[in-house]
């Protein structure tokens, strides 16, 4: 039987971390990254947003980007779920409706690295229904 | 919604926005006795018993209080539909354990889905809060917690990409090898 992980292991590979690149000084400086949340409430949940987020994470990694995605709760968008929220660094954020993986993925490669705008932007002067109490 | 992990993800975030600083996650399968129990207990703000009594009514409630939402009812249902039922109970201040039954065996008991991942997204997501997870299948157990973990990583983050994956790769081999025992 094919032998099971254990913290041991990830002891292991901490050490190996920390030998390549100063992990303390990267996450210390959350701003400097691109930062992705990523709506999660139940109407989230149920149209996709955690196969959304699996790939969000697995695609900026393998691309070299250095981005910050977790995940927040709802957004007020429940129509458009899955919602994304992007912050670049020094910029706006900006909300995406309607994102499926397809979508996270034009969103990584036009919004992220050349800073076009693709479509699905929910603009921030929407009403949610919370604000009007 | 259609597998256990979802519904786990999704009553755990009424926990992380009731200010938990620690949540517990429970699954326990009793194949002899044809049951699975989902149980999730936090040490969060919790409720009284005006909004307890409330808390499973999507309409009361999103009224009354603010969004609770559908995340309870749906879950109840889901279990109701699987010959189980989902009890609540809270503390204000104290926090409050959501536990679920379901028929082990039933035709309409969801899947467990991804429940690594699950575990794993809430954990990365929310560095600042400890998880325990706890596994039980017939007489064998599973245990996953953050704090030893944390003592492991010491200043390496829990969100970093590769102990991610690693993290995963963790507690998918030790729940296979529960099925295996």
């Amino acid at each position: 039987m094919a032998k099971i992980k254990t913290l041991a292991d990830l002891k292991k590979m901490k050490e190996d971390l920390q030998s390549k690149v100063d992990v303390r000084e990267r996450s210390n400086t959350p701003e400097s990254y691109v930062q992705i949340k990523v709506g999660m409430a139940t109407s989230g949940i149920a149209s996709g947003a955690k196969e959304v987020m699996d790939f969000l994470i697995e695609a900026l990694e393998k691309r070299n980007i250095e981005a910050i995605v977790t995940q927040t709760g709802d957004m007020g968008y429940c129509f458009a779920e899955p919602t994304i929220e992007v912050t670049k660094p020094g910029e706006e954020p900006i909300v995406f409706g309607y994102v499926d993986t397809q979508k996270a993925d034009e969103i990584i490669e036009k919004y992220i690295k050349l800073g076009e705008l693709v479509e699905g932007i929910i603009p921030v002067n929407y009403q949610v229904i919370d604000e009007d109490k | 919604m259609n597998n256990i992990s979802m519904h786990i993800l999704d009553i755990a975030q009424n926990s992380i926005r009731g200010e938990a600083s620690l949540i517990e996650i429970e699954v326990n399968e009793y194949v002899q006795e044809d049951i699975l129990e989902i149980i999730i207990k936090d040490n969060g703000r919790g409720m009284d018993n005006e909004m307890l009594t409330h808390v499973i009514d999507p309409y009361t409630t999103t009224r009354t209080t603010r969004k609770i939402g559908m995340g309870l009812p749906l879950l109840k249902h889901s279990a109701e539909q699987a010959g189980g039922y989902l009890m609540i109970d809270s503390k204000l201040e104290e926090g409050t354990i959501v536990s679920v039954r379901f028929k082990h065996s039933h035709i309409d008991r969801p899947p467990m889905g991804d429940l690594a991942g699950t575990i794993v997204l809430l954990v990365a997501a929310n560095p600042e809060i400890e998880f325990k997870y706890i596994h039980q299948l017939n007489d064998n157990k599973y245990e996953f917690n953050t704090k030893e973990i944390k003592e492991v990583l010491e200043d390496v983050k829990i969100n970093d990409p590769k102990i991610r994956g690693f993290l995963k790769e963790m507690i998918v081999e030790n729940l296979n090898e529960l099925y295996v025992l």
